[in-house]
């Protein structure tokens, strides 16, 4: 498999397993960490990181086929929902919560953000920047829901039901009191660091939680 | 592959009733080869009505394992990789000591003098072979239905002697519903007068009654679909209604076959001795809380459910895995799309080899 691509002071990021998030996510995860991957797939960033930085993986997916296939790569998954899953998780159970370009799918994005704070020490979150330009410039020229390369569904059949842009994801940060340890701004394979909230496609960003109150676990 | 069943036999076994037995044998088979460091070995646990013979083609009867589609060169429990182990359980009639079985004291079988058994003391029974074989530490254990009690019983008993475990379509406590069919089952058995309060060893055994009791254990282990599918509602061998209560169905003429069948090869008093084990069943052991029992429990999870399985609902597979999951166990959970209902553990396999041998294979990467 391939090896995590250095990325984080480079113009151009890797690409691992196909995509450029998860060379981002690749290279953050410190080695032998625990990992929790919502909406994992077929559990391949799972199995790579746990060949590769000897991290101990769980995953949760929604997808039967998906699920099965991943438990059959070896991967621990548990098929369910990210909305009703994150609640039987004790805090602080993982090291890095994953969230790879899901949170615009999950119908209380804010639970699931909060969830995975008090689940993980961190909480790693990329999404699908909508205040792009080509996603703007498609509104304004058609007059309809943007359709573009990021968001190439029509309205009536995307499985996206929470748009939001890096405006968007920081304000929720300042407001919710938590902090941005790092973050990654991506067009294409491409990092960019001037108005990101134009120019970037997708957002990579790790977080940490308030730790003064986690939220007590009932059992 | 020809398989042969074997017997070991121990002095006695301590029952959970208080009850002892003495002696006690148990019949097994084995399939593959156990590696010089003895890591490789898994059990296989059956369900209610199986028996040792899982896997391979029987020396005695030339008829394939219960469990054939699944173990074997290449198979979900791949021979070629893993040592497998099946027994039959304490109070069946394949093998095993059971209420056919010969008391000492009397030189006559057993029949309702018979210590009443459950899931745990199936289990002991199964850990004192596993030692007599040298294994201290099986990789895994494995089995559906009453099978996947005993491998929650084997997990939560014997945590450091379990890598993983693979409980599949069942529960950890027997529901009111799953009490109530088996008791029509054995109120079915015990009204037929040939039943004879157990003592028909020497005479006629309650066929009647078993095979009653065995066609609606098949109705609960088949689902709405998949008999619509399997029959509809064709005519056997006629081709308008009989206007008699002969057979008219399919459906009727499969489970009186299946009725029929089943009373030359299973014990009308072990059906209540190990359906009573069944009812029993409760992981928590009335403390209803499946996290204390839990505690301390190290073992690797596979749970299965299926989609169509009534009887053994998903939701009891899944209120296994979220205690595990707040646990922060190592658990994988899936909910295998079947028509088949319950019996979708034995029949529907494909999916079921995939996720199988991955966990296997993960779980001997990991232990190494």
């Amino acid at each position: 498999m391939d090896a995590a691509p250095e990325t984080a002071h480079r113009p151009f990021v890797g690409e691992l397993l196909g995509r450029s998030d998860f060379a981002i996510i690749g290279e953050i995860v410190e080695p032998k960490s625990k990992v929790l991957d919502l909406g994992c797939g077929e559990g391949e960033l799972l199995a790579w990181l746990a060949e590769n930085k000897g991290v101990e993986g769980r995953g949760v997916e929604l997808s039967p086929a998906k699920a099965q296939r991943a438990i059959a790569r070896g991967v621990s998954v548990y098929q369910g929902d990210i909305d009703e899953c994150l609640a039987d998780y004790p805090d602080h159970a993982f090291d890095y919560v994953l969230l790879s370009q899901t949170l615009q799918e999950t119908r209380q994005p804010l639970e699931v953000l909060r969830g995975m704070l008090r689940v993980g020490r961190h909480a790693v979150v990329a999404f699908p920047n909508f205040g792009h330009w080509s996603v703007r410039l498609s509104m304004l020229a058609s007059g309809q829901a943007p359709k573009t390369r990021l968001f190439p569904y029509d309205w009536y059949d995307s499985p996206n039901i929470h748009f939001l842009t890096i405006e968007d994801f920081d304000a929720l940060v300042r407001k919710e009191g938590w902090t941005v340890e790092r973050c990654f701004y991506l067009s294409g394979r491409r990092r960019v660091t001037l108005f990101p909230n134009l120019t970037a496609e997708v957002a990579v960003y790790l977080v940490s939680g308030n730790r003064a109150s986690p939220t007590i676990q009932e059992s | 592959m020809i398989v042969e069943t074997q017997l070991a036999r121990f002095d006695s076994i301590a029952l959970e009733s208080g009850a002892c037995l003495a002696p006690v044998e148990v019949a097994y088979q084995t399939y593959g080869s156990l590696n010089a460091a003895k890591s490789n070995a898994i059990l296989i646990l059956h369900a209610f009505s199986g028996d040792a013979h899982a896997a391979g083609i029987a020396h005695e009867t030339g008829k394939p394992g219960w469990w054939d589609n699944m173990i074997g060169p290449g198979k979900a429990f791949d021979t070629d990789k893993y040592f497998m182990i099946c027994s039959n359980v304490l109070g069946g009639c394949q093998g095993s000591t059971g209420p056919a079985s010969i008391n000492p004291e009397t030189g006559c079988p057993y029949a309702m003098a018979f210590p009443v058994i459950t899931i745990g003391d199936m289990v002991r029974l199964q850990k004192m072979l596993v030692d007599s074989l040298g294994i201290t530490r099986l990789l895994a254990v494995a089995g559906g239905s009453m099978g996947g009690m005993q491998a929650l019983e084997w997990a939560v008993t014997y945590p450091d002697h379990v890598v993983a475990a693979i409980p599949i379509a069942t529960t950890a406590r027997h529901s009111p519903q799953q009490i109530a069919f088996n008791e029509v089952g054995r109120q079915a058995i015990m009204a037929d007068p040939d039943w004879s309060e157990g003592n028909y060893y020497s005479g006629k055994p309650p066929a009647r009654g078993l095979a009653v009791a065995r066609m609606v254990g098949h109705i609960t282990y088949m689902s709405d679909e998949s008999m619509r599918e399997k029959f509809g509602r064709r005519l056997r061998e006629k081709e308008k209604f009989g206007f008699d209560f002969s057979v008219d169905f399919e459906v009727e003429s499969y489970l009186r076959y299946r009725g029929s069948q089943f009373v030359n090869r299973f014990d009308a008093n072990s059906y209540l001795y190990i359906s009573k084990a069944e009812d029993y069943f409760d992981l928590t052991q009335g403390s209803g809380s499946l996290a204390d029992t839990f505690a301390g429990v190290k073992t690797r999870f596979l749970v299965i459910s299926f989609s169509s399985d009534w009887l053994y609902p998903p939701y009891q597979s899944q209120d296994i895995v979220r205690v595990l999951r707040r646990r922060n166990q190592d658990v994988a959970y899936c909910e295998l799309p079947s028509n088949y209902g319950h019996d979708a553990f034995l029949v529907d396999v494909a999916e079921q080899t995939d996720v199988v041998r991955g966990f296997l294979a993960s779980t001997a990467r990991e232990r190494v």
